[in-house]
């Protein structure tokens, strides 16, 4: 399937980006459905990351500049264990509302891999080493999904991401509730 | 070759004689659960698929628990509660525990096992990652998102990716008098790291398994999320027919793991030779004993919460803290309703927990999740400031329970407890030789 690539800047950060992080549980409270409140999610989004730690290397970058809702950063880069800790879908879909496209990282904690894929909110790309000290934030990236791989236009470099496996015809559809109905599971 | 307990459960679930970790099925769920945090969203994604008038699959499969922000100023929690109880209303939901009625519950994790809904052999799905806890009972539990609980409203299935599974074998007869299985989960924990069984179930076995409580057992399977695992899972007994027989008539199937099952991996721990253990902050797995933490300044203890807050934890903490005036602020809080009352029945030499609690200074608050995982500003317990805390709950991430100045050690009931007499941290085995023994 012919996919258009996803370009941006990448935001870059480290390990054990728990959903505490991604998202605060005092910010959970606000209504995913409505379009005005909803935006409140990317005002949020990453606000629970330690200061020094959110935008690497550099620090004290904020996914979401103040008094915005939504991020000039597309693509976040981190290290193991991404999205660690609660169930909530408001994390993959907090980052989807502040813009973001997709995550590369070596590794994802299962609920909030299976939450990004199965909303469609964004795609979880596994990349075969950790890029999190190879990139910074504000590289232009491109993924190439039919390869796949990362592309840092800044730095000239291509890295190897692995293919998407059992999820990619989830991801292609764009969801649980898509990939359902293309197979006749739900109505249409 | 033979199959594990979980490997059979979602076999019989999925209509297949057998499955293999890797495989990808679709399961045919028993119960669904969720939350004031997470049931508003899964409502609007179900009636966006599935139709304004779209009835649920089962209306007695769905078990909504109102539980994280109950006791709150904040309008939009308060809304959120208010989604619940309209959709309850239009589904016509037998298990509804609204708020501010005498069937409100608390913590969801524990008043799904008080009200019969964890029974072993089957599947449960739950819209928090602490449903892990359920596996306690031989069932297949896990936590899952707003997407994919919609899906099961509307269908009653979801897919799952079979788990491979890591076998945590406990050797020695029983828990040391001075041990807690909080300890036991934050030692493995420590040792294979937030991130060590991530996507396999963790199954806990061996002699030492039998001797633990219903409870003990629930603070363990609690925690496989910590580990990063898919779901926690013990094999059923007599201590588990017992506990499910008197909360439910419904019939059940036990499964157990086959002699032969193939294994990610085996892990062995004797009981007898464990010491009390913390999470230092901010990670459930930056482990250290009680011991060599001996002498850091706390400013509030803190015990409570699904893994933490439950009638055994509170009269270990009983133990320690009665007749002591404690030297920093304490936060009770039962994680049920069900807890509280035992709070004022249960007694330890003849006073009721809650007067030990109260004669100590502790600060007593109302069942619900409460400052386990901050909330609105105005939450019980909720830590606002550069604040150093010991907690009997399972996470310590950076924010977790409040303000990112926060710091929160993990450790068991009897460490907090020990901990909240001193004001620094206390390896509890002083104590438990004073009083109990």
């Amino acid at each position: 399937m012919k996919t258009k690539p996803i370009t941006g800047k990448a935001f870059v950060l480290g390990k054990n980006i728990d959903t505490d992080q991604i998202i605060p549980a005092a910010h959970l409270v606000y209504s995913l459905s409505d379009p005005e409140e909803r935006k409140l999610y990317g005002k949020y989004a990453l606000s629970g990351v330690p200061a020094e730690e959110s935008g690497l290397p550099q620090g004290n970058i904020p996914l979401t500049r103040e008094d915005e809702t939504e991020s000039e950063f597309s693509i976040i880069v981190a290290s193991d264990n991404f999205g660690c800790g609660s169930s909530r879908e408001h994390a993959p879909a907090c980052l989807e509302i502040a813009g973001i496209k997709a995550i590369v990282s070596p590794s994802y904690a299962r609920i909030f891999y299976r939450n990004s894929v199965d909303g469609g909110f964004l795609t979880p790309y596994e990349s075969e080493e950790d890029l999190s000290k190879k990139i910074r934030t504000g590289d232009e990236l491109e993924i190439d999904s039919e390869v796949p791989a990362l592309i840092n236009h800044t730095r000239g470099e291509t890295y190897k991401l692995n293919p998407l496996g059992s999820v990619a015809d989830i991801v292609h559809a764009g969801g649980i509730f898509a990939y359902a109905r293309e197979n006749g599971m739900v109505p249409r | 070759m033979g199959m594990t307990l979980t490997e059979k459960i979602l076999a019989k679930h999925s209509g297949r004689d057998r499955v293999k970790p890797g495989d990808n099925v679709w399961v045919n769920v028993d119960v669904l659960m969720t939350h004031d945090v997470c049931g508003p969203p899964a409502i609007s994604i179900f009636h966006r698929e599935f139709g304004d008038d779209a009835k649920v699959w089962d209306k007695d499969k769905l078990v909504i628990i109102p539980d994280h922000y109950i006791f709150t100023k904040d309008k939009y929690a308060n809304r959120n509660v208010d989604v619940l109880r309209a959709f309850a209303a239009e589904q016509d939901l037998p298990h509804f525990y609204d708020v501010g009625t005498d069937r409100y519950k608390g913590v969801c994790h524990v008043a799904l096992p008080e009200e019969g809904f964890t029974r072993p052999g089957e599947v449960l799905f739950g819209t928090d990652s602490h449903t892990c806890t359920a596996g306690a009972f031989g069932q297949f539990a896990t936590g899952i998102g707003n997407t994919d609980a919609a899906f099961i409203m509307g269908t009653g299935k979801l897919w799952v990716k079979v788990p491979e599974t890591m076998r945590f074998v406990f050797e020695g007869g029983s828990l040391p008098p001075y041990l807690m299985a909080k300890d036991i989960i934050l030692k493995i924990i420590g040792d294979i790291g937030v991130d060590g069984a991530t996507y396999r179930t963790m199954e806990f076995a061996g002699p030492g398994i039998q001797a633990l409580t219903m409870e003990d057992r629930m603070t363990l399977t609690n925690m496989a999320i910590e580990a990063g695992g898919k779901n926690g899972v013990v094999e059923p007994d007599g201590v588990t027919e017992e506990y499910v027989r008197a909360r439910t008539d419904k019939p059940f199937e036990k499964f157990y793991s086959d002699p032969d099952a193939e294994y990610h991996s085996e892990h062995f721990y004797n009981l007898e030779e464990l010491v009390p253990m913390v999470a230092k902050p901010h990670s459930p797995d930056n482990k250290a004993t009680a011991e060599e933490l001996e002498g850091v300044k706390l400013d509030r203890a803190y015990i409570g919460s699904c893994t933490g807050g439950k009638l055994s934890d509170f009269v270990a903490a009983a133990e320690i803290i009665r007749g002591h005036k404690l030297k920093i602020d304490t936060y009770i809080v039962p994680a049920t309703t069900e807890i509280a009352r035992g709070l004022e029945t249960e007694t330890l030499l003849g006073t009721p927990l809650i007067d030990i609690f109260r004669e100590a200074g502790c600060k007593i608050g109302n069942a619900s999740c409460a400052a386990c995982l901050g909330g609105p500003s105005d939450t019980f317990g909720r830590l606002n400031k550069e604040e150093v805390c010991i907690s009997s709950t399972n996470r310590n991430y950076p924010g977790r329970m409040g303000s990112k100045a926060a710091q929160v050690y993990l450790a068991s009931p009897y460490t907090v407890a020990a901990s909240a007499v001193t004001g620094v941290i206390t390896d509890p085995r002083i104590f438990i030789q004073e009083t109990v023994i």
